[in-house]
């Protein structure tokens, strides 16, 4: 870095400066009181843990995504957080061990090694809900509800949702008893839908010719509603968890489009986002634009174990930053009086700036030698005492 | 992109054979390539556009989502690596292999073999699969004269007729991998176009079929 160039931010590292801050600031409370009007309690977890309880449950991908660093004190490895789910697994899991339903959520700064994405940021901001201790699709649908209303809250337009159920796809590759290592490549050729690449090997390997038609099925299993029935007769007489898994996706799909039934819905049974660490139903939003998904979440039912207590779990998460940038800002900040005040120390002038500030006006008092902000009114002596003065 | 179909395709060879193809899928260039400076071509389909750009932009275009679909060789796909993007259609244009290539008397076992390639990460991955180190160097073009100038010991490189090796003293050695163009489509287009595109996708995919046929009759005459 040459000596010039001290102002420059790290790749995909950035900054919010007025007014966008504010605005964000804004959300974020309006945010944070909508998720406690539905029962959500905040967690604050730490910036940097403990690398093993980071990436507990997790995948090799957080794993790559998170900064680590050795921790003189203790001397092991901390990573600095690039996901707070597992954060709030664990809250829930160790430190809360309460009975029965908890309901968490979060909002913060995360870090990540390789920026996702376009507009590549490095430091999202992480907004997320979760639910534990409830397996039924009825917490599915809370969540998802949760996840719409959020963006509508936002503002975000034309959403559309995509669904998914992971266990098909984990029934399905047990069945076929694939080696990790095949499992893997498998894998690969799926999410990227690669259809001649799939045929190619499915063809190549010894499995019965109806597990290969069901596997090579899973690419080709995604569009509107009607893929739920061609999947009932393509998956016919694939393991039970099969059925199951397409019964809930049926549920709700039906619960949502009954509360939601402006927003598009499209299925995926090849979609596997997540796949390290998700059991169920997984599900992301989409907006026309935006050339991946904008918020996500799904199941994820035995992430809790390796802190001693397996819980039903499912959630959500979205960057506020990203959705902010998809939304105009129409509300145009908050429009509060700005009043320009004299200098001075003077008891009563004092008393009524607090007053003024206190009902909820902006006071900058004046500095003198000019630069005051732009102001709205004057703070003046007058001969009954402090008088304001409206400006045009 | 909001509402209508956005096409990469790359320039080129793959542009020239894919033209026919997009046709019959009902593609059909209102604007003339050859003479047109414009950068975002019409179409017979108003809302159908097609974009004409270099060959390894063609994967970051969609995966972004700056076009929904794309033509792009799977040399190039191999290239830009990663999960960003669905490429469900081989629409058998294009053909070529990418293989190494050397003089016919170089040592391929040799310790750090120094290989010129513009296919780094293919390169590597192939070499890396044999379990063997090996000195990459990235070049942009014209990698058939770094082993005759002595830069590297044999090339990587996409080999079609394989004139231009023999023509350089070059010979292929070992097949990587199959080339062909590929249709690539942007995630969240197949999710909120999805009827759009599965129908654009079935009528290239009875084209190229119709290819396939066409090429087996002419083969069995």
């Amino acid at each position: 870095m040459s000596g010039t160039e001290h102002w420059l931010l790290p790749e995909g590292i950035e900054e919010l400066l007025p007014p966008r801050a504010a605005r964000l600031e804004r959300l974020r409370r309006r945010l944070l009181d909508m998720f406690q009007g539905w029962g959500y309690e905040l967690v604050i977890p730490p910036m940097i843990e403990f690398l093993d309880s980071l990436l507990t449950g997790s995948g090799h991908d957080l794993a790559l995504q998170t900064f680590k660093l050795i921790d003189p004190a203790s001397g092991r490895l901390l990573g600095i957080r690039a996901d707070m789910t597992p954060q709030a697994a664990r809250i829930d899991a160790h430190a809360l061990q309460r009975e029965g339903v908890v309901r968490l959520c979060y909002l913060g700064t995360v870090v990540r090694t390789q920026a996702d994405g376009l507009g590549g940021t490095r430091s999202p901001m992480q907004l997320g809900a979760e639910l534990f201790g409830h397996g039924g699709t009825e917490s599915d649908l809370e969540i998802i509800d949760l996840m719409l209303e959020t963006l509508r809250l936002i503002g975000v337009e034309q959403v559309h949702l995509d669904l998914g159920h992971v266990g098909i796809y984990r029934a399905l590759a047990a069945e076929a008893a694939l080696e990790p290592v095949a499992e893997t490549e498998f894998f690969g050729l799926l999410q990227r839908k690669a259809l001649p690449e799939i045929r190619q090997w499915l063809a190549a390997t010894s499995l019965p010719a109806t597990v290969r038609q069901r596997l090579g099925a899973l690419a080709e299993l995604h569009g509107g509603p009607e893929v739920l029935e061609r999947a009932r007769s393509l998956l016919a007489g694939a393991p039970a968890a099969v059925a199951e898994a397409l019964d809930a996706l049926a549920g709700v799909a039906a619960a949502v489009q009954q509360c939601w039934p402006d927003i598009p819905i499209h299925f995926d049974l090849g979609e596997l986002r997540g796949y390290a660490y998700q059991t169920g139903i997984v599900f992301a939003a989409f907006v026309p634009g935006t050339g991946r998904e904008i918020a996500r979440g799904g199941r994820y039912d035995s992430i809790g174990q390796i802190f001693g207590r397996a819980r039903p779990a499912t959630g959500f998460s979205t960057d506020l930053r990203t959705l902010i940038a998809l939304v105009p800002d129409h509300d145009g900040g908050e429009r509060r009086r700005r009043i320009l005040a004299p200098a001075g120390s003077d008891p009563s002038l004092r008393a009524r700036i607090r007053a003024l500030r206190e009902a909820g006006h902006v006071v900058v008092q004046a500095l003198g030698g000019g630069g005051d902000p732009p102001h709205d009114a004057l703070l003046e002596a007058g001969p009954d005492g402090w008088r304001l003065r409206d400006l045009d | 992109m909001h509402r209508g179909l956005t096409i990469a395709v790359s320039k080129g060879r793959i542009f020239k054979e894919a033209l026919p193809l997009l046709a019959e899928a009902g593609v059909v260039l209102r604007d003339d390539p050859e003479r047109s400076r414009k950068l975002i071509l019409d179409t017979g389909e108003p809302d159908v556009k097609l974009v004409i750009i270099r060959a390894t932009d063609v994967p970051t275009y969609v995966e972004y989502g700056a076009a929904d679909l794309g033509i792009a060789g799977k040399d190039v796909l191999m290239e830009h690596g990663g999960g960003g993007l669905y490429e469900p259609l081989d629409l058998g244009i294009s053909r070529c292999r990418l293989m190494v290539a050397s003089r016919p008397d170089a040592d391929l076992a040799l310790p750090r073999l120094r290989v010129a390639t513009k296919y780094v990460r293919s390169a590597r991955r192939h070499f890396a699969d044999r379990g063997q180190q090996v000195e990459l160097i990235k070049l942009y073009g014209s990698m058939e004269l770094a082993p005759l100038v002595g830069l590297a010991d044999c090339i990587v490189d996409l080999v079609d007729t394989g004139n231009t090796l023999k023509a350089n003293g070059l010979v292929p050695r070992v097949p990587i991998a199959d080339i062909s163009s590929r249709l690539v489509v942007n995630k969240a287009s197949l999710k909120i176009k999805h009827r759009r595109i599965l129908e654009f996708m079935s009528r290239l995919e009875a084209a190229v079929a119709g290819r396939a046929d066409d090429a087996r009759r002419a083969g069995t005459d």
